[in-house]
């Protein structure tokens, strides 16, 4: 097994990932106890509780850390503007007032699309400052052939997406051909050129929290700049045990390599409470240093509603509705 | 700190859950808590402090219980158990059934009571212990519905006295309580004077509740009123949790006494890493094993043993956990770690841990908040630590735990099993073989196979060693609170008249003095004297050997090195016990005349005798590969085995009278159940078992599986009851050997199987063979393992 050594310097914000060779030792040792993880998991939400101020600014780390998604086959360039209106504003600003946070420029981390819609996206959100995230190759399934893969993230990145969420081939895990696994995100790595690429594991496709731990660490030696828990589409998403799990991927090749990799859990968060679980979780597997959008996004659609309406109910103290917040 | 400073920190800031309404029912006693006697409370009287470990504030006063007090608890708790008893199980399962909901229903009080009493943090009183509180009432709730149908040859013991630790103050209460008032006993319960409080408020409810008058008392005070208690005549067992010297004290304060005893004491228990396990879950692991509770936990994981090659890697990971807890007020639910329970136990962890650190062991602990006042101490780890050391050996009971390294599966078992101590092991190893390998391997009531620190009250719970015995939870639980109903009734045993010698001889025509038979060989004895065997009437028989202590000694040694027979397959067994028997039949003439000669009886008695023997053997054979255990069904996924394994090195002093039969009754179930015995025959009647000799000589009995040491049964007995190598004695006979012997095994806590003077009648199958022996010869090991893809 290879050793872990102690690292001393962090790498530099927003450096990317450069990856590193294949090891395949680090992968065969890879092992991830089911049990242990789940209690980890269920024992956090009775460790760690935010109350507050400090749950209201946890909330609001959370609205910076989303990238709001819109991914159905019956989006429209008018869907999606209206989407990116609310990125740019997502709490409304007598909320944000109150809250001592309107000078913060709070908006969500990026905007989620399918290819199609890049351009719309980019042109709405123009002076923003907010990123476009395109999922690409072949989203969800990802069994598109390989050309028609890499040249789908070449014409995202050339309308303007700036992050780009890759499909892993599940096939490669499931079957243990971890060099096909690695080749691959290293072709996807290459075509993103200076977009950032997340590389989607399909969790819920892979089963067992090995074949988790073994996917996460192959796709960040090949160089991923985030590795994302699902397309939204398998039926188990973001949990808490596989998130542990990835999460310790990523501490254990940031040990080893010197290198962060950002972390996007996506499908299944809608809750303000299971949001701040996410951060808690984050906080204490990986450290402070992975708390912002440069290293941590939710993959969610409705997540931003419920933490509106419990914002407004920390201002006021009585629980709020969904239509005291403007619709993205 | 303002939102905008929480945003850019991501600090957790403070989580408070509110102790108002438990502030307010401390108020209602204000002036000090009595005791619960009889369905009510006593005047407060003789009253000192409870005090909150947290802050040092005055909780509340407790009263000080003298012998008055017990007195009058075990009057009424004697008074109400006949009615209670009688009640039946299913009307006993309503209580039951209406306490566990009680707690349920009360539950965020008592976890905020518990918390500020103890220092422990809220999440834990909230999460573990009143869920489980409850969930040992509910699972006993059960065992009193089905008493009559699962245990119909037993009667519960009468009154229970209960003495329980600071540690787990409301959940002890709750295991203790649970069983014990559900298979029909009634109770004196003394809490530990540090954390009386949230047992008075149980009292409180119980009685609203309508729990009949007497069946539960609570007694307060220090270690002087539990002494009380254990000493009491009215007392029919005692029940304790609570450190290893007191155990011992209590053993020898009721040697002799006939009341049931269950001892739940120390530990120093090894949490094994191996190279192939998930680390990072082992060292989430260590979290629940030693920060648990503050490390104030009698199964902790204390000591670390982890495969030399990922040593340095588990470490650096383990170091980096640390650095993540967070310590505070146990009212904030955004902690790991609360407050030691006292002042005292501060000095005792601070004074054992500076003194390893001087003794050269590396001190990790990691920088973080300390809450000013109150009894807090930070996690710790002490690596660079040898087995020699004072803090590798000792129990801490505080928030600290040793690490050290093996290299292979055998040294890991080695070092885990070198403790005085057997109370619980956790292994780490995600290869089930080896995992399932230690687990069968390690000396330790309880396992947790890629988990620690999980309990359930379908799950036996106990040690062995000088981690006490008896089980609490579970069917193997419920034993302890109950007595045979065929044993109830023995008579008691009349002493054996030594006839005085005639001075006449009946000497065979060829001297075959026997020798003793230790390690698969006749050997001579130490002190090469010789006793008298006499006929009833006064005859000189022939002559046995006159054991001495050196025999005993090499006999445990013979036994000791017989280790393989409890490794042998139970059918490997049960042909050697059948084969005993065949061969014993085959010589029934002679062994029938043997025991007219020594006992006068009539031939038709003899030859019963000896056919009984025969068929005990035959029993004890078909046992061999029956007694197996259970799985039991703990709210996991996973399985949690039951396996009843070998006590080990066992001395056994036989009774007097039926010279063959007793023999064969005492050690054939040991044998059975893969025990190795050192055997002390009749001393009146011995020549049955040297006898005995030539069978086992042609049944393939390995060499040191049964040790025969002929001599006088009390110095004998003595040896064996202070030798720290035995691991039991069973012993029937003179009342005075019974105390003799529960006295003097404390020196590691043998298990005692004595009769206290009472009668078997060794041909009645009722008393004389089965469950009862089978029980008495081994112990249950519970074997978490969860499982999950």
């Amino acid at each position: 097994m290879t050793r872990l050594r102690e690292v001393q310097d962090t790498a530099p914000p927003h450096a990317r990932n450069a990856g590193m060779p294949l090891d395949l030792g680090l992968v065969a040792a890879a092992r991830v106890n089911r049990a242990a993880a789940e209690r980890r998991a269920a024992s956090l939400p009775g460790r760690r509780s935010v109350k507050k101020d400090a749950q209201a600014a946890w909330l609001l780390k959370a609205v910076t850390c989303i990238d709001l998604t819109t991914l159905n086959g019956d989006d429209t360039p008018g869907r999606v503007k209206r989407l990116c209106a609310k990125a740019a504003q997502p709490v409304r600003a007598d909320i944000l007032e109150r809250l001592g946070m309107a000078d913060r420029g709070i908006t969500t981390g990026a905007i989620c699309v399918y290819h199609r819609y890049v351009a719309t996206a980019v042109e709405a959100l123009k002076g923003t400052g907010i990123p476009v995230a395109a999922v690409s190759t072949g989203f969800p399934a990802g069994l598109a052939p390989m050309e028609t893969k890499l040249r789908e993230i070449e014409a995202s990145v050339a309308d303007g997406a700036q992050e780009i969420d890759i499909v892993i081939t599940r096939e490669h895990v499931l079957t243990g051909n971890w060099q096909a696994l690695y080749d691959e995100m290293r072709a996807y790595r290459e075509a993103c050129g200076e977009a950032h690429v997340k590389a989607i594991l399909a969790t819920g496709d892979l089963k067992t929290l090995r074949n988790v731990a073994r996917a996460s660490l192959i796709c960040m030696m090949a160089g991923a700049d985030f590795i994302k828990t699902s397309t939204g589409k398998e039926a188990v998403n973001a949990t808490l045990p596989i998130t542990l799990v990835m999460l310790r991927a990523i501490r254990q090749y940031h040990q080893l390599t010197g290198q962060m990799v950002g972390y996007k859990p996506a499908g299944g968060v809608s809750k303000a409470k299971d949001a701040v679980m996410y951060l808690a979780l984050l906080k204490e597997e990986l450290g402070d240093a992975w708390l912002n959008p440069d290293w941590f996004r939710f993959g969610a659609s409705s997540l931003l509603a419920d933490i509106e309406r419990q914002l407004e109910h920390h201002l006021d103290g009585a629980y709020s509705a969904l239509n005291r917040h403007p619709i993205g | 700190m303002s939102v905008s400073e929480y945003f850019d920190t991501m600090d957790y800031g403070p989580a408070p859950e509110s102790d108002a309404e438990a502030r307010a029912w401390l108020r209602t006693h204000a002036k000090g808590f009595g005791h619960y006697i009889n369905g009510g409370f006593t005047k407060p009287a003789k009253l000192f402090d409870s005090v909150e470990p947290a802050t040092g504030a005055l909780l509340g006063k407790v009263s000080q219980g003298g012998k008055a007090d017990v007195d009058a608890a075990v009057k009424a708790a004697a008074k109400a158990q006949p009615a209670w008893a009688a009640m039946g199980g299913p009307a006993r399962a309503r209580k039951l059934y209406a306490l566990a909901r009680l707690i349920q229903r009360n539950a965020r009080l008592i976890a905020v009571v518990e918390a500020l009493d103890n220092g422990k943090p809220i999440r834990e009183t909230r999460d573990i212990d009143i869920p489980l509180a409850a969930r040992h009432f509910y699972h006993h709730a059960g065992w009193a519905q089905l008493q009559e149908t699962t245990f119909p040859d037993h009667d519960p013991l009468g009154v229970v006295g209960q003495v329980i630790p600071w540690n787990f103050p409301f959940l002890m209460l709750s295991w203790k309580l649970a069983p014990a008032l559900a298979l029909g006993n009634t109770v004196v319960l003394k809490p530990a004077e540090n954390t009386s409080v949230t047992a008075l408020l149980f009292a409180e409810l119980a009685q609203a509740a309508g729990l009949p008058d007497g069946v539960l008392n609570i007694v307060t005070g220090d270690g002087k009123t539990g002494a009380l208690i254990v000493e009491h005549d009215g007392i029919d067992k005692v029940a304790f949790t609570g450190s290893t010297a007191v155990g011992k004290e209590i053993r020898k304060a009721t040697a002799g006494s006939g009341k049931s005893l269950t001892l739940e004491l120390g530990g120093k228990s090894p949490f094994i890493v191996f190279d192939d396990a998930d680390l990072d879950a082992a060292v989430e692991g260590v979290v629940d094993a030693i920060w648990f509770n503050q490390g104030q936990v009698c199964c902790a994981g204390s000591r670390i043993l982890v495969q030399e090659g990922v040593a340095e890697d588990f470490h650096t990971r383990l170091r980096a956990r640390m650095a993540k807890l967070r310590m505070g007020n146990p009212m904030d639910k955004c902690i790991d770690l609360g407050s030691l329970v006292s002042p005292d136990q501060h000095a005792r962890v601070s004074g054992m841990v500076d003194a390893a650190v001087k003794a050269g062991a590396t001190l990790f602990q990691p920088d973080m908040d300390m809450p000013e006042g109150g009894s807090f101490y930070p996690p710790t780890l002490l690596t660079d630590v040898q087995p020699t050391a004072e803090v590798a050996c000792d129990e801490v009971f505080g928030p600290v735990v040793v690490s050290m390294t093996f290299r292979t599966f055998d040294e890991a078992v080695q070092l885990a099993n070198h403790s005085r101590y057997g109370l619980s092991a956790s292994i780490w190893s995600e290869t089930i073989s080896q995992a399932m390998d230690v687990a069968a391997s390690v000396e330790a009531g309880i396992v947790w196979v890629n988990t620690t620190n999980v309990m359930d009250a379908a799950v036996g719970f106990g040690g062995v060693k000088e981690s006490g015995y008896g089980r609490e939870g579970g069917k193997e639980g419920c034993y302890g609170y109950l007595k045979p109903k065929a044993w109830a009734k023995l008579p008691m045993r009349k002493p054996l008249t030594r006839p005085t010698p005639s001075g006449g001889l009946k000497l065979e025509a060829i001297d075959r003095t026997p020798k003793l038979f230790i390690g698969g060989k006749q050997a001579r004895p130490d002190g090469n004297y010789s006793i008298p065997v006499q006929s009833p009437k006064g005859d000189k028989l022939g002559e046995v050997g006159d054991g001495n202590r050196k025999d005993i000694r090499n006999a445990v040694e013979a036994a000791r090195g017989a280790k393989s027979w409890g490794q042998k397959t139970a059918h490997n067994r049960a042909q050697i016990l059948y084969y005993l028997g065949e061969n014993l039949s085959g010589r029934a003439d002679e062994f029938a005349s043997r025991i007219r000669e020594m006992t006068g009886a009539s031939a038709a008695k003899a030859r019963a005798e000896v056919d009984s023997a025969i068929d005990r053997f035959f029993t004890y054979g078909a046992w061999a590969d029956k007694w197996e255990g259970a799985v039991h069904l703990p709210p996991m996924q996973g399985v949690a085995l039951a396996i009843p394994e070998a006590l080990g090195v066992v001395g056994v002093i036989c009774p007097d009278e039926a010279p063959l039969l007793g023999f064969v009754s005492m050690v054939a179930p040991l044998i059975a159940t893969g025990n190795r015995v050192v055997a002390v025959p009749s001393a009146a009647h011995p020549l049955s078992a040297t006898d005995f000799y030539q069978v086992m000589e042609t049944s393939d009995v390995p060499a040191g599986v049964l040790n025969i040491v002929t001599g006088d049964a009390m110095s004998l007995a003595d040896t064996l009851a202070k030798h720290n190598d035995v691991d039991a004695v069973w012993a029937f006979g003179a009342p005075e050997l019974s105390t003799l012997v529960e006295e003097h095994s404390i020196g590691n806590l043998k298990r005692c199987f004595v009769d206290y003077g009472r009668q078997v009648d060794w041909h009645n199958n009722a008393v004389a063979e089965g469950e009862v022996y089978l029980r008495a010869a081994t112990q249950t090991k519970s074997i978490w393992v969860p499982y999950g893809a």
